[in-house]
């Protein structure tokens, strides 16, 4: 079967079902000169270090799996310009935008894809492993779908503390399928935990186009039968992303209990750096990157808007390639993990 | 002819039970259906009802009356036109069950089990009061401590809070701590193990109760994949300090679905403690500690035990330590190595054993995970012998893991082959004789430590 027809995102925009006083969908922020530059230097950074983790890829540098998320970079930074200090991030195993976007350093993810000591887990856990306390992100999860329950239990823990922090649990259109979702969103409704369920929406779980996958492909309706409001959202336009996200944390925050926001988006590169992409066509991506790019939609609209030249977005080009750099020599130039790191870290 | 109503069994594991409240006075008509009787046992108050119609001809149990065994006549049902001169006719409301003649094997052990000595605990000081209760009353203490001490620590499970709990080990918590620390779940095994443990990663410490441990295995995946490995994948920043605890093992008479042991399972995991007491001192010291342990520990109850009183130090703190076996009974001639419902086994073989002139020491692990090998070991190197007993399936068990290292580790000490008792390897069946014969026995216990010794 044909993958679904690509729509212009933003016709699939106008599906999205919202009557509710709560959520204006189809939102888009008002962005000022600064918010601008800031996604466009964020979403950036991540292009363009996915980028470099592909080339170390090719290289031999990485090993095992590494799952790139260009083409995606405007829900994470979206969605982080809405929170506050303490709300937590956890995602599955495409997770290394989403650790930059919580401001965990390019060198300690690109390190710790590289397998080595300075990685963020002293090279022990891989692409699909990563944590933060300091930042609040609690992984990386290898186990598709598993980081919905895990979640669901950082809103209950900020819940039981009496704070009123909320959690952001992403999963793509393919762990949306897994049980444990639904256990999770039935007890998040019930207790009306502080949790925003994100669904990226990329349109293929690993090879599988959503429609080959889904009964209902409409995956903000997913929480309807536990009461859950959920909306669609541009995936691929960073003020839309903000705007939902600005409404479903204040949602949680103010005590509702959870909300699903589902991204429509687009993932440019294959699942993994070994997939040949050959279940959609070059014409589909191609589109996608030519009319819908999150970054070139920032980029022209500073341009047209006066509010940065062509010299100084290289400018900011630039600072983020000598980032991506530096985060590169320095996982190729760290030494792998001592031998003692074999049995630590087990049990405390 | 005149109906006798007989004491119910309330599940396959009460043998008997309070008759708390009659509900029908002598001379009161009942009709099928009526609620005659409360009947009370350490697990449930449960409403007993009348199956057939007929008048109230004489209560022969009176009301508050405690230990009435299952299947004794608690009262006379007349049926029409009979009156009081037919009441010593009566015959019982059903057949007894033939199984009266071969009761459940697994229920057998509740009867006279000794006390336990506990003379390798330093933990104990010398003089201090003993209490008598169960092992259950043991753990709800435990958990009731525990969370007094830290308001991070909280229960949630199916359950756990209105219900008081399916087994009543959380009994009275849900009065003393509220719904905020004890939480009833929807039945969701795979979701709420999860939920728990991201709460774990933030610092709290949940106490997850599951129903049985069959039913974890919907929720085996964030048990070993999120829980056990996520200090080992975050380069020790965070783990998940969380007790994972339920009922593991053959009850009586639930057939192979509901009858397994996981303590060989969670004990092949690194990142993972595995707790797996017998007696009420032991399952109260070592879950207060499981509860205090920064690691996810799999704390293996087991139905049959929960009922069974030990004596337990009157303390203020009793804490154990998670690692270290216990010397149950001092002896020269072989070693036992058991644990859990394991040593049930052991205890009755080595009383038979010690009347045939073989003197038995028995070693109690208590903690599967790390295993206390150097306790076995020292035991091993009086002795020569080694049975080691659980009723875990035998293939890849605790027992074969004990041979294996013993063997590896002392084996110059060895005088016979380590022998292993464990649960055939077979489901379990539910026919009460196959049950039986899936289980390990006292018999098979005595036989493999007079193998050992050559006797």
């Amino acid at each position: 079967m044909a993958p679904r027809k690509t729509a212009s995102v933003s016709s699939r925009k106008a599906a999205a079902k919202s009557t509710k006083k709560d959520f204006a969908a189809g939102t888009i922020a008002e962005f000022s000169k600064e918010d601008d530059l800031k996604a466009y230097r964020e979403m950036l950074l991540i292009r363009r270090f996915e980028e470099k983790a592909g080339q170390l890829y090719g290289m031999g540098f990485i090993g095992g799996f590494c799952h790139l998320y260009i083409g995606q970079e405007a829900v994470v930074v979206g969605m982080q310009l809405a929170l506050k200090e303490g709300d937590q991030v956890i995602t599955g195993y495409r997770d290394h935008g989403h650790m930059l976007a919580c401001g965990m350093s390019a060198r300690g993810v690109m390190a710790e894809l590289t397998g080595r000591r300075g990685g963020l887990s002293k090279g022990k856990g891989g692409s699909m492993h990563m944590f933060s306390k300091e930042k609040h992100f609690y992984g990386g999860h290898g186990i598709v779908g598993a980081q919905v329950s895990l979640g669901t239990g950082l809103a209950f823990a900020n819940r039981y503390r009496g704070k009123d922090n909320v959690s952001l649990a992403y999963f793509g259109d393919g762990a949306a399928n897994q049980g444990q979702v639904y256990e999770s969103f039935n007890m998040a409704a019930l207790w009306k935990l502080p949790v925003i369920y994100i669904v990226e929406n990329n349109r293929y779980a690993m090879g599988t186009s959503v429609s080959r996958a889904s009964a209902q492909t409409d995956f903000s309706q997913r929480g309807a039968s536990f009461g859950i409001p959920g909306y669609q959202v541009d995936g691929m336009d960073v003020r839309a992303v903000k705007a939902a996200a600005d409404q479903a944390v204040e949602y949680c925050r103010a005590g509702k209990g959870p909300i699903i926001l589902e991204m429509l988006t687009y993932r440019y590169r294959g699942h993994s750096m070994s997939d040949p992409a050959k279940y959609r066509s070059k014409d589909e991506v191609q589109k996608m990157r030519s009319e819908h790019d999150p970054i070139e939609q920032v980029k022209a609209r500073l341009i047209e808007k006066g509010w940065a030249s062509e010299d100084e977005l290289k400018q900011i080009d630039k600072e983020v390639r000598d980032i991506v750099a530096d985060s590169a020599d320095f996982a190729q130039s760290d030494p792998e993990p001592d031998v003692s790191e074999l049995y630590t870290d087990i049990l405390l | 002819m005149p109906v006798e109503i007989l004491m119910p069994a309330l599940s396959p594991t009460m043998e008997e039970g309070t008759l708390s409240k009659w509900l029908k006075n002598e001379g009161d008509k009942v009709a099928s259906g009526d609620v005659i009787a409360e009947i009370e046992t350490d697990k449930a108050t449960m409403e007993v009802e009348a199956v057939d119609e007929g008048t109230i001809g004489k209560l022969l149990i009176a009301a508050g009356t405690e230990g009435v065994k299952v299947n004794t006549p608690i009262a006379v049902l007349l049926q029409d036109g009979e009156g009081a001169g037919d009441i010593a006719n009566a015959k019982a409301e059903a057949p007894k069950p033939a199984a009266a003649e071969a009761p459940a094997p697994a229920a057998a052990p509740v009867a006279a089990q000794p006390k336990a000595e506990v003379p390798s605990d330093p933990a104990i000081p010398a003089g201090t009061e003993m209490v008598t209760i169960t092992v259950r009353e043991a753990l709800r203490d435990a958990m009731a401590e525990e969370m007094r001490a830290n308001d991070d620590v909280f229960v949630m499970g199916e359950e756990v809070a209105e219900y008081q709990g399916a087994y009543k080990i959380t009994q009275g918590l849900l009065q003393e701590f509220g719904p905020r620390r004890v939480v009833d779940t929807p039945i969701t095994e795979h979701g709420f193990a999860g939920v728990g443990v991201g709460a774990a990663m933030t610092g709290l410490r949940p106490i997850v109760e599951f129903m049985t441990f069959n039913f974890a295995m919907q929720a085996i995946d964030h048990i070993i994949n999120s829980a056990a490995k996520t200090l080992y994948m975050s380069g020790g920043q965070m783990g998940a300090p969380i007790v994972f605890r339920g009922p593991s093992g053959a009850a009586a008479r639930v057939a192979a679905q509901h009858s397994q042991c996981y303590a060989a399972w969670y004990s092949h995991i690194p990142g993972l403690k595995v707790v797996m007491p017998y007696t009420a001192a032991d399952a109260k010291g070592l879950l207060k500690a499981a509860i205090r342990d920064p690691n996810p520990v799999i704390f293996l109850e087991n139905e049959i035990l929960y009922g069974q009183s030990f004596e337990v130090p009157k303390l203020d703190d009793f804490v154990l330590p998670i690692g270290k076996a216990r010397i149950h009974r001092h002896g020269k001639d072989a070693t036992i190595v058991s644990f859990g419902i394991g040593m049930t086994y052991a205890v009755k073989a080595a009383a038979e054993l010690e009347a045939q002139g073989i003197d038995v020491e028995i070693i109690d692990l208590r903690t599967i995970r790390p295993m206390d090998l150097p306790t076995v070991i020292e035991s091993v190197k009086k002795t020569g012998r080694l049975v080691a007993v659980e009723e875990g399936f035998p293939q890849s068990s605790v027992g074969t893991e004990i041979a294996t290292r013993v063997m590896q580790q002392a084996f110059d000490y060895l005088d016979a082959p380590i022998l292993t008792i464990a649960g055939k390897d077979v489901p379990m069946p539910y026919a009460a004789n196959l049950e039986k014969l899936a289980l390990p026995n006292v018999a098979e216990v005595v036989d493999a430590v007079k193998a050992v010794c050559y006797k």
